[in-house]
């Protein structure tokens, strides 16, 4: 698809994994849009942060644990996952207590190369504004 | 301008619904163009036609069925959604083995690329919830 065809779609996340449906729901969203071939990015922005937790276990809580599906978001093309860093200091967190997630990038014989950005709230902004589409769970 | 309409929460819990709708014709009324109404979540609880809200109250299924009818709106229910939160129309029923469907009047049920495919054709989409 040419690029004049493609438009910047956002997804936002600004919610916990387990306590509601929108993160599960969301990554459905992002797993079928991968097919069409737009130029995707997603955010995660306060609770959303939770997310990426490493070494999530959801057997108490009797949940699907579908953190694995990050880690698999490379392999649809979905290379840009922008994480705040407000949002992780608020809540006592820091990049090494989340998932490693990479993409293979065929440029430079597939080497792995980090699929997390962080940013800053106001960097955060500015990337939204640039957004043709927001979709926000 | 030329809007596609996401709506995120199901009836009544919810005010999304009721905003989404006023959005919907207030656009409608303006001159404005309404490419597909993209029901997700527990949104997709609007597009059961057994609800039975008090007679006093707002029948906002109704409302999203004769605003369908009025101007020939495209209300997409999202399949997965839609099946975990078990609404279904005649040919998901007899697909998955159940003995009736649900489906309002105007509303559809398809996947989730009507969404990605909303977001592409539209102007503006717009989201409506939580």
């Amino acid at each position: 698809m040419s690029d004049e065809n493609r438009k910047k779609f956002l997804y936002i996340n600004r919610k916990a994994p387990y306590g509601t449906i929108y993160a599960l729901e969301s990554l459905e969203v992002v797993l079928i849009g991968a097919a069409f071939e737009q130029d995707v990015s997603l955010a995660f922005i306060d609770d959303g942060v939770y997310q990426l937790m490493a070494n999530q276990e959801t057997a108490g809580v009797g949940m699907k644990n579908f953190s694995k599906t990050y880690r698999a978001l490379g392999d649809y093309e979905v290379r840009k996952l922008y994480v705040e860093k407000e949002s992780l200091a608020e809540r006592g967190l820091t990049a090494e207590n989340l998932m490693p997630i990479v993409y293979e990038d065929e440029d430079e014989d597939y080497a792995e190369k980090p699929s997390l950005i962080f940013v800053d709230r106001s960097e955060m902004a500015a990337l939204i504004q640039t957004q043709d589409v927001i979709l926000s769970f | 301008m030329r809007f596609g309409i996401v709506v995120n929460e199901g009836p009544y819990t919810h005010q999304a619904s009721d905003t989404a709708y006023r959005f919907a014709v207030a656009a409608l009324e303006k001159g404005h163009e309404i490419f597909r109404v993209f029901f997700y979540h527990d949104g997709v609880n609007n597009g059961t036609r057994y609800t039975v809200p008090p007679q006093d109250d707002r029948n906002l299924q109704k409302l999203w069925s004769e605003l369908a009818e009025k101007h020939g709106l495209d209300l997409v229910v999202c399949i997965a959604a839609a099946q975990r939160r078990g609404i279904l129309d005649a040919n998901e029923a007899k697909r998955q083995g159940k003995d009736g469907d649900n489906i309002a009047p105007g509303f559809r049920i398809s996947g989730l690329g009507q969404l990605i495919e909303a977001g592409i054709q539209a102007d503006r989409l717009v989201t409506f919830g939580d």
